[in-house]
């Protein structure tokens, strides 16, 4: 049965848990979908994650392959489709820990990149299987920086051959997935040479098995780069490349072209190709970060719930530490932030679907915004949504700690993503660039794109704010993070001038200013977060609850976001000492507000106890009959102790002799 | 650590290939080689055995820690002669083996809250042992797993139908000669966890489990054959333990920070990557700014800290020879204190450590760094031996406390003692930090007394809150609670001021000029960073102003670039030898894409050119399809 403790949270609930649970999902009917793929999966033993805790780097990657290969056999069965919100649904009860993911990114780079006789040739292999592919971009001395690639191709005329090298060791490919056991294809990124002169980092499909027999083929020496902190499952691969020969055909040629003299030709426009790579990085949000950190919250606040510790009053009962207040302090603005992420997320999509219409259209104005949309919050939600996770993980104490909570293997997980995709410090100053270049036409009077038109609309002034609840007014914080933004962005922007006018050379002027533009872009990205919410729960309908509690939300993330920079919005005076004392008192309210109705709103994210794996995290709140039992199946309790015969038992027995 | 680098019986395979079962059969081969070894070198010094011990496992966890740290101090300081003649020389010897068997499944922190039970039985003259709940489990102790076959059990003592608390009973728990769990008995290992691969963390369950009443530590509290209990004269000596391995944390956060400090510096001076000039080489890493940024505070942090572990140690030993004298006077100011900059310095050390692997890039999430391994084996130090957010709000207990007696006309000494000057500003009615601070940003005196203000002023503002809570609310437990959050935001305060103190005063003892010069940029560094991250505490306590915070930020950057050409200077002067660090990136020599590529060779994916998954699953699959 449900511990006691658990089912009175959800009999407090102020909401209706089902209706939240629809609208997250975007309908009733979604949320049927999904459930009944989740069912499908689930009930299958070949996905069962039963003993993930316990087993190797070997065990786990083919266990990762094993269940590629079944879920396409599954996929054709069910009758889902490929691009369908199914996937979707699997990779989220499958947490992602399934191999060649990369074989999808192989197929998308060949689909956009590729002339439409390479999409011909290529893409139906692929689809069949019959080829397995990879992608191979950074290497062991390079990552976000795509120019400093060192991998080279070089064209000979004679043999209508590019010959591709990794000429030193920096130049080795270094972490692609899927490459180091399992791809017998991927696409190279080069260096392009032809006669002599470099074109730049260019795509090339190379074959590195054998399709008979899967070993290496000549030239090339590929494995696996070891074990990481997670991605045990995954097998990222090094790749070494000398005198390794493909055809003039494999050169992808979608945008440009060697001619079979040498001539390079370039053609068409390359931003969708620009657009394509920048919408990846929106689109791992959801899945490597906003769900990571609502099963964390899920995990620790039910836990919270469960767990007594100590006592408040004395003569009670032990309290249940969600009840402490530095406990509500540490996870509550987690939850709220995993609800602001849903909705920024969500508004991130249309976005870009409707960039996406436009580009189709031809039309790239809108571009640029964006690329800065995409760089600065991959940055902003990888960065706030893994330090969550952490805090939910250490606010679980001890228990925590152990593999079984599931929160561990959480951290490890989300980590990689503050670096995957462009590591975050450089995504956030391609997205200062942006804004400083707004700030300047702005300045100028130029107009500039929609999400920044806040930039030229300012009239500084004192937040008019008298009362607590006057901080419960979106409208009063949006001003204060309104004001805060446009102080970093103007202040970084006439540091940066200030400098070259008195003779800093530009990019030594840029270095300087570094570390305030990262700041200035993460305020931009965290004012439109908290707008984006204000807007979300307007539009929310007002029925069973779901409004107001989302509206509590909302001034949670908001208020939090105040309290843990106090700094940034004393510094121009237009909130004063006075007004944060008012905004730390509504801040902490709203803590023992949300404390109610947190059980609930984790519950409405929807996680089966298996998608969870956590011993601490399920919904019938056993946690510690759970954590017993799971201990029990450890190999360490199942198999001898071979230490014991080995060099205990001598140890305990003879000691003394050998002294 | 000659000694044992030079050993061939220490060499191992690299940890990161092995499995868990693996790693911990390779620490406890080790340790008891280890032991062989020290008798032989006739090393006995508790300090000597401590360095030896962190050589032979390069700072790891072994299982044979809580035998060695606590089963052993707890028979020297708890047992009575008699019991020390039964169990002390054995386990010396290591014929038994022991762990400290504390933790619950339940119950951590919170020590009065334990289940376990162990009611005397005067007919028998035995205590009869019970974990009555699945709560009541023991879960965690080191070493009880697989390892041990005795354990000091934390139980609720029950006599004569009463309850007399928590008290420490000798229990065996397994068989000697077979190893096998006696009758009554459940252990085993509580399974895999973020990190301590090698510990056998374990789990205890006792069924009416007896011991005879001799196996109760009575050097304190004891139980007559009749059932009678005898109370023990003071309490507080237990404290000095908790003081001592709390300084040992402070310590461990100093040297867990400079492992990663050295490895990210030293990485991020040998990668070079994009453009700063058009047309120029790559540069290092370390020349971005926003680099700098991220590693320069936490390099000044870990010194900080080292000067910071330094200090506790030897105010411990001071205090403690006060003990013996029987002058207890300074032991709640030191308690409350290192509870404190425990929890500061574990946190901070904590992040930091992330900060560093995640400066590194994609390679730092690679094994091979080591960082993964620093972080893993440090962040629990965030939860034992106290949680950290427990220890804060112990220390603002304390803080509280004194500021109520200032308030009722005593005088409080120690670091607490600025809050005297306090009430006398408090008489006056203007807010208290209204009061000038001159502060010049290049001294690192003044910067002490600005962060003295600050903690003042947040010590203040929870004392205030905790009164109006109190006016408004029934009990002062509610009040506590309500005003939780801003006594950790004071506790956390005081810590930092008492860091800064401690670092500037350090400063004098330095007699080389051109390290003193160095050291006085790190502190500075500190100080300056420290207010940059809280400017909201320095501008609302109006501390600084606006003004004076720019140039605070203006100083910063400066000596960022002051410290650039000094920074793998200053991580080779932690002198950290290659083996103990364990990072393929933070090689002394810098060649690191070799060194890489060697070790990735050895991964356990590539013992096959085609691994089998490839016959079982990936041919198939491409035959049907």
């Amino acid at each position: 049965g449900v511990n006691p403790d658990l089912a009175s949270e959800r009999l407090a609930a102020s909401f209706s848990v089902e209706l939240l649970t629809a609208s997250l999902d975007g309908g009733a009917e979604r949320t049927r979908g999904r459930r009944a793929v989740v069912q499908a999966v689930e009930s299958d033993p070949v996905f069962s994650q039963e003993n993930q805790y316990f087993q190797s780097q070997n065990e786990k990657y083919e266990a990762a392959v094993r269940r590629a290969v079944y879920l396409q056999k599954k996929i054709r069965e069910m009758g889902w489709t490929q691009n369908g919100p199914e996937v979707q649904d699997i990779c989220r009860c499958l947490s992602g820990d399934i191999a060649l993911v990369l074989h999808r990114v192989f197929m998308r780079s060949i689909s956009v990149l590729g002339s439409d006789k390479q999409i011909a040739k290529w893409i139906p292999l692929a689809t069949d299987y019959q080829i397995i592919g990879s992608y191979a971009q950074t290497e062991l001395g390079h990552g976000t920086y795509l120019q400093g690639l060192e991998t080279t191709a070089v064209f000979d005329t004679a043999t209508q051959e590019f010959i591709l090298n990794t000429p030193k060791i920096s130049a080795m490919k270094w972490w692609p997935g899927d490459m180091g056991r399992s791809a017998t294809h991927t696409v190279v990124f080069a260096q392009l040479y032809v006669h002599g002169k470099c074109y730049g980092v260019h795509p090339f499909i190379l074959q590195i098995r054998s399709l008979e027999d899967h070993s290496p083929r000549p030239g090339v020496t590929v494995g696996d780069i070891g074990p990481k902190m997670n991605f045990q499952h995954t097998d990222n691969g090094f790749l070494l490349l000398q005198n390794v020969r493909v055809p003039r055909e494999n050169m992808l040629s979608k945008f440009c072209e060697v001619q079979p003299d040498g001539t390079y030709v370039r053609w068409g426009s390359q931003k969708i190709n620009y657009f394509t790579m920048t919408s990846v990085r929106i689109s791992i949000l959801s899945e490597e970060a906003i769900v990571p950190l609502m099963k964390a919250c899920t995990i620790a606040i039910r836990y919270s719930a469960v767990r007594r510790q100590s006592k408040l009053k004395p003569g009670e009962p032990e309290a249940k530490i969600l009840d402490y207040q530095t406990q509500q302090q540490k996870l509550l603005p987690q939850l709220a932030t995993a609800y602001a992420f849903h909705f920024i997320n969500t508004y991130l999509h249309e976005l870009f679907n409707k960039g996406y219409q436009d580009i189709q259209a031809k039309n790239f104005d809108s571009l640029p915004e964006l690329h800065a949309f995409s760089s600065g919050f991959k940055a902003l939600i990888t960065q706030h949504c893994t330090s969550g996770v952490e805090i939910c993980l250490r606010a679980c104490g001890g228990h925590g700690y152990s593999l079984l909570s599931g929160l561990p293997s959480l951290y490890t997980r989300i980590i990689a993503s503050c670096i995957y995709e462009g590591e975050n410090t450089v995504l956030l100053l391609q997205t200062a660039r942006f804004l400083i270049k707004c700030f300047m036409a702005a300045s100028a009077g130029q107009p500039v794109p929609p999400s920044v038109t806040y930039l030229s609309s300012v009239k500084s002034g004192k937040c008019p704010a008298k009362d607590k609840s006057d901080f419960l007014r979106p409208e009063i914080y949006l001003k204060a993070y309104e004001q805060m933004t446009v102080r970093l962005i103007s202040s970084s922007a006439t540091k940066l001038q200030h400098l070259i006018q008195s003779g800093v050379d530009k990019h030594n002027a840029w270095n300087q200013c570094t570390v305030q533009l990262e700041k200035a872009a993460k305020a931009h990205c965290h004012y439109i977060t908290v707008k984006n919410f204000v807007e979300a729960v307007e539009n929310l309908d007002n029925k069973a609850g779901i409004q107001k509690i989302m509206k509590h939300l909302c001034d949670l993330f908001a208020l939090h976001g105040i309290f843990s920079n106090v700094g940034d919005f004393l510094y121009d005076g237009h909130l004063t000492a006075a007004h944060m004392d008012l905004v730390t008192a509504s801040y902490l309210d709203l803590l023992a507000v949300i404390r109610k109705d947190a059980v609930p709103l984790v519950d409405a994210f929807d996680f089966t106890d298996k998608s969870l794996s956590s011993a601490l995290g399920s919904y019938d709140g056993q946690v510690y009959q759970r954590l017993y039992e799971w201990a029990q199946k450890s190999p360490t309790n199942q198999q001898g102790n071979p230490a014991y015969e080995k060099y205990l038992k001598p140890l305990l027995q003879n000691t003394l002799s050998k002294l | 650590e000659a000694l044992v680098i030079n050993d061939p019986d220490f060499q191992h395979e690299d940890l990161n290939f092995l499995s868990r079962s693996q790693r911990y059969e390779q620490a406890i081969r080790k340790s008891a080689l280890m032991v062989m070894k020290l008798r032989e070198y006739g090393i006995a010094d508790p300090d000597e055995i401590y360095m030896f011990k962190s050589f032979v496992h390069r700072g790891r966890p072994e299982p044979l820690d809580l035998h060695l740290g606590m089963f052993l101090p707890t028979l020297l300081t708890q047992a009575t002669p008699e019991q020390q003649n039964r169990f002390f020389m054995p386990a010396w010897n290591l014929e038994i083996i022991g762990t400290y068997a504390q933790t619950e499944m339940g119950h951590g922190t919170h020590l009065r809250g334990l289940e376990t039970t162990a009611t005397y039985d005067p007919a028998t003259q035995e205590f009869i042992l019970n974990s009555p709940t699945v709560t009541s489990i023991k879960w965690w102790p080191g070493g009880l797993g697989k390892t041990s076959n005795h354990a000091v059990v934390l139980a609720q003592l029950y006599t004569q139908g009463q309850c007399k608390g928590l008290h420490a009973f000798i229990v065996p728990i397994r068989q000697l000669g077979t190893h096998e769990p006696l009758p009554g008995i459940t252990v085993g290992d509580i399974g895999p966890k973020f990190g301590y691969d090698e510990m056998d963390n374990g789990y205890l369950k006792m069924d009416n489990f007896r011991i005879p009443r001799e196996n109760m530590l009575m050097k304190y509290a004891q139980v007559e054959p009749d059932g009678t209990y005898v109370k023990p004269l003071s309490d507080k000596l237990t404290y000095g333990t908790m003081v001592f391995i709390r300084s040992i944390i402070v310590g461990d956060s100093a040297r867990a920070l400079s492992r990663a400090c050295t490895i990210a510096i030293r990485y991020s001076a040998v990668r070079h990557q994009s453009e700063l000039k058009t047309g120029e080489p790559e540069p290092q890493i370390l020349d971005y700014q926003t680099q700098q940024y991220k590693l320069f505070p936490l390099l000044a942090t870990a010194f900080a800290f080292h000067f910071v572990g330094t200090y506790i140690k030897d105010t411990y030993r001071r205090i403690s020879a006060d003990i013996i004298e029987g002058d207890l006077s300074e032991l709640p100011e030191l308690h409350a204190l290192t509870a404190g900059l425990k929890a500061f310095s574990s946190w901070i050390a904590n992040a930091g450590i992330e900060e560093c692997r995640m400066a590194c890039g994609g390679h730092g999430y690679s094994r091979c760094s080591g960082l993964p391994d620093i972080y893993v084996t440090f962040t629990p130090s965030c939860t034992y031996e106290g949680e950290n957010t427990v220890m804060m709000l112990q220390t603002a207990r304390f803080l509280m406390k004194s500021y109520m007696q200032v308030g009722s006309g005593q005088r409080v000494t120690g670091m607490v003692s600025y809050l005297n000057d306090l009430t006398r500003q408090h008489i006056q009615p203007q807010h208290v930090a209204a009061r000038p601070v001159t502060v010049l940003v290049n001294d690192p005196v003044s910067l002490v007394e600005a962060y003295k203000a600050r903690a003042a002023w947040l010590v203040e503002a929870a004392a205030k809150n905790l009164q109006a809570e109190l006016n408004h609310r029934k009990s002062k437990e509610d009040a506590w609670n309500v005003t939780s959050v801003d006594l950790v935001r004071a506790s956390d305060a005081h810590c930092h001021y008492v860091v800064v103190k401690l670092f500037t005063a350090k400063l004098s003892e330095i007699s080389n000029a051109a390290v003193r010069a160095v050291m006085t940029d790190l502190c500075l560094l500190y100080a300056l960073y420290g207010i940059s991250k809280n400017t909201g505490d320095f501008l609302q306590a109006n501390i600084l102003t606006s003004t004076q915070l720019n140039q605070v930020n203006q100083r910063v950057k400066e000596l960022l670039a002051t410290i650039r050409p000094n920074a793998v200077a200053l991580v080779d002067s932690f002198d950290f030898s290659d083996g103990y660090l364990g990072s393929v990136l933070g090689r002394y020599d810098g060649n690191i894409y070799e060194t890489m590529f060697e070790w990735a060779k050895k991964s356990p994916l590539n013992k096959t050119e085609v691994h089998e998954s490839f016959h079982k699953h990936l041919k198939p699959m491409q035959a049907k399809l």
